[in-house]
């Protein structure tokens, strides 16, 4: 066993895991108040994770004993992943200095929750998947809670942890099934122990079940979505942001490589349970975002929406699909991004305001960030030529070639009622007597990461082409096998 | 070998009743002491398939440390455990009727359990792998060799799980007077101690 060549492949994530640990060194030596530097190094830790993900073996490659694997399907989600950390590292970094989070541990442990996510989408055994998975959780957990004198955050802290313990039991148990049943743990022998006998037993099935209900919950869709808005609430804006982005690509990445990987043969088994999810997750995206006047919960109810919607393409269950997932996902990326750049500038008076009626009268107060928030809303409701309608588009086109068209037009359904919460912002921002003006200065880094993911959203067709041909090298990663 | 027949049943009856116990017995502290009871014989169980390096791990980390540390915790933590027992009634009829679902599941996964063939042998036969390594050496081998991506892992989770317990209790306190070893060390006769003469007599 060539120990160098196993180290090669794992490059970027030894990479990550060394420089957290330097950072973490550097931070606790360091005698003034590091939080601000350490920040600035975390985004550079990105930007060498994402070169070194980047220019990685260009074919499939595994490593140790094929418990990891670096395939085009990896590197294109470490890719979305990665950048989905930076970008909301770097939202939080004025917004931590205003509002006293001065622990230098925060970009630390971002970091290594990041990490646990590359290992999650390069996983290749049902170990290192749940390694993944802790590694990326735990880390979270604390993140949710790291306002630690405030109420709400401890709130979201505990309730995530708590529920996430519940649904890792779940997954354990799962894999435990499966594991009995096949006899393996590694994502190939149960390829071809599935492929092999026609009929799977009752146990690997419930076992299937128990892993998507696991997976689920890490993605947040109906019904394990129950944490996602109290957390969303309660946690600290950034990382609000940081939760809405980065976690849920790694989730998705992972439950895409878990059903169509080990479980591919038995598509026909668990593509119900996708399915059921996928409608469920639409249904409550949309009407139960209709009631809310927090913007974080409303982002958190449209973001349980979007999983549905990228659900679609799991069920779907073929390769157009899984492009469609890729292409939502890096659309979702720069949708969400602005969104909440935006939303960490509603400040007023020195206090963030969460509630949406303050956003009234914006287009007068605030021209710029209105056009911007307004791009984001069109898109996220799916409306052309913004990014978000090729997203849908992808994901819905797939799912017809499936001939699961009930998905599909419920699929449509949903996104005309959530479009009417995406636009009741719109007309809020532009058609209503204005409210006091929020705070001007918002940081030089919010408003060019908001101008910037407004450009990519507004113009996203004009970079379709080369977005959609690395989603289908990616996709044909994934079926290759 | 009858001996060993009468050590198994001994332990396992001892482990599988202080089991009971742990969930039964009115008092907390008892029922982390029956815990540890149940490990030791745990314990005892390894030895007898003989694998050693696993019986004195469980002592060592079980029993020692992780066991112990309940124990503190339970005397610590002023728990009114008859209040907590109050809604149960209450939660009764889901609770039972989930318990009731797991156990369907359970019953149909294992009506469909096929025992495959060689499943015999492989029990039959559990000593030593080929080339006389010892089971502590294999282990060594499986962790640190085979499984060193899973190992170090986990390590990263530990570190993780270290830092957040850190960052969510460590509290700054100014006010607090710590000892500072190097001050302590660096002081100087010369800076703290000052010599006067004083004229005889005189007084201070």
């Amino acid at each position: 066993m060539n120990i160098s060549a196993d180290l090669a492949v794992i490059q970027p994530e030894l990479f990550v895991a060394i420089a957290a640990m330097g950072m973490l060194m550097f931070g606790a030596f360091r005698k003034e108040n590091p939080a601000r530097i350490v920040s600035w190094m975390g985004v550079g830790v990105f930007v060498v994770a994402g070169v070194l993900v980047f220019a990685g073996p260009s074919d499939t490659s595994l490593a140790f004993g094929s418990q990891f694997i670096v395939d085009d399907f990896a590197v294109f989600a470490k890719i979305l992943l990665i950048a989905g950390a930076a970008l909301s590292l770097i939202l939080a970094v004025p917004y931590n200095l205003r509002e006293g989070i001065d622990q230098f541990e925060f970009p630390i442990l971002i970091v290594f929750a990041v990490l646990g996510m590359m290992m999650m989408v390069s996983a290749n055994d049902l170990i290192s998947l749940y390694l993944g998975i802790e590694l990326q959780s735990l880390a979270l957990y604390v993140v949710a809670a790291i306002r630690r004198d405030t109420l709400r955050s401890s709130e979201a802290g505990l309730k995530y942890f708590v529920l996430g313990a519940l649904s890792s039991g779940i997954l354990l148990y799962g894999m435990s099934l499966v594991y009995g049943f096949a006899g393996s743990t590694n994502f190939e022998v149960l390829a071809q122990v599935f492929g092999a006998d026609e009929s799977a037993s009752i146990g690997v099935i419930v076992g299937i079940v128990f892993i998507a209900a696991g997976l689920a919950f890490k993605v947040s869709a109906v019904p394990f979505h129950m944490w996602t808005p109290d957390v969303y609430e309660g946690a600290p804006t950034p990382v609000t942001a940081f939760f809405a982005i980065a976690p849920k690509i790694a989730a998705m990445a992972l439950f895409v490589r878990v059903m169509l990987e080990p479980f591919g043969a038995l598509v026909l088994e668990w593509q119900q349970v996708i399915w059921f999810i996928s409608l469920a997750s639409m249904m409550l995206g949309s009407f139960a975002a209709i009631v809310q006047t927090n913007i974080k919960r409303l982002m958190a109810y449209s973001s349980i929406g979007h999983m549905g919607f990228v659900l679609v393409g799991l069920a779907a269950g073929n390769e157009q699909g899984v492009t469609g997932i890729l292409l939502y996902l890096t659309i979702y990326l720069f949708m969400n991004i602005g969104t909440f750049g935006c939303i960490l500038a509603m400040r007023r008076g020195g206090q963030m305001v969460e509630d949406i009626n303050s956003l009234a009268g914006l287009s007068k107060t605030n021209p710029m960030m209105a056009l911007a928030l307004a791009i984001f809303m069109f898109s996220m409701a799916g409306i052309p030529p913004l990014g978000g309608f090729f997203a849908k588009f992808f994901v819905f086109k797939a799912a017809i070639d499936a001939e699961l068209y009930v998905l599909a037009v419920a699929g449509l359904l949903t996104s005309v009622v959530g479009a009417f919460y995406y636009l009741r912002i719109v007309k809020l921002m532009y058609f209503d007597e204005s409210a006091e003006p929020f705070d001007k200065f918002l940081g030089r880094e919010i408003s060019v990461l908001v101008t910037v993911t407004a450009v990519i959203t507004a113009f996203f067709f004009i970079g379709l082409g080369p977005v959609l041909t690395g989603a289908q090298t990616a996709a044909a990663a994934l079926f290759a096998a | 070998m009858i001996i060993q027949a009468l050590a198994f049943y001994l332990f396992a009856a001892t482990a599988v009743a202080s089991g009971v116990m742990v969930i039964s017995a009115r008092n907390p502290v008892h029922s982390v002491l029956f815990l540890i009871l149940a490990f030791f014989n745990s314990a005892g169980l390894f030895v007898l398939i003989g694998a050693e390096f696993l019986a004195m791990i469980l002592v060592v980390v079980y029993v020692g440390a992780v066991a112990v540390l309940f124990l503190f915790v339970v005397m610590m933590l002023d728990i009114n455990f008859a209040e907590m027992r109050e809604g149960f009634l209450q939660y009764l009829p889901i609770g039972a009727l989930i318990g009731i679902i797991l156990a369907a599941e359970l019953i149909l996964v294992f009506g469909s359990w096929v025992v495959s063939p060689e499943a015999a042998q492989i029990l039959s036969a559990p000593e030593l792998p080929a080339g006389g390594v010892t089971n502590t050496h294999a282990l060594g081998q499986l962790i640190y060799t085979d499984y060193i991506y899973l190992f170090q892992s986990a390590g990263l989770v530990l570190l993780v799980a270290m830092i957040g317990a850190i960052v969510l209790t460590l509290r700054h306190r100014p006010d607090v007077r710590r000892q500072k070893i190097s001050d302590q060390v660096g002081r100087r006769r010369e800076d703290v101690i000052e010599i006067r003469d004083i004229p005889t007599g005189s007084g201070v």
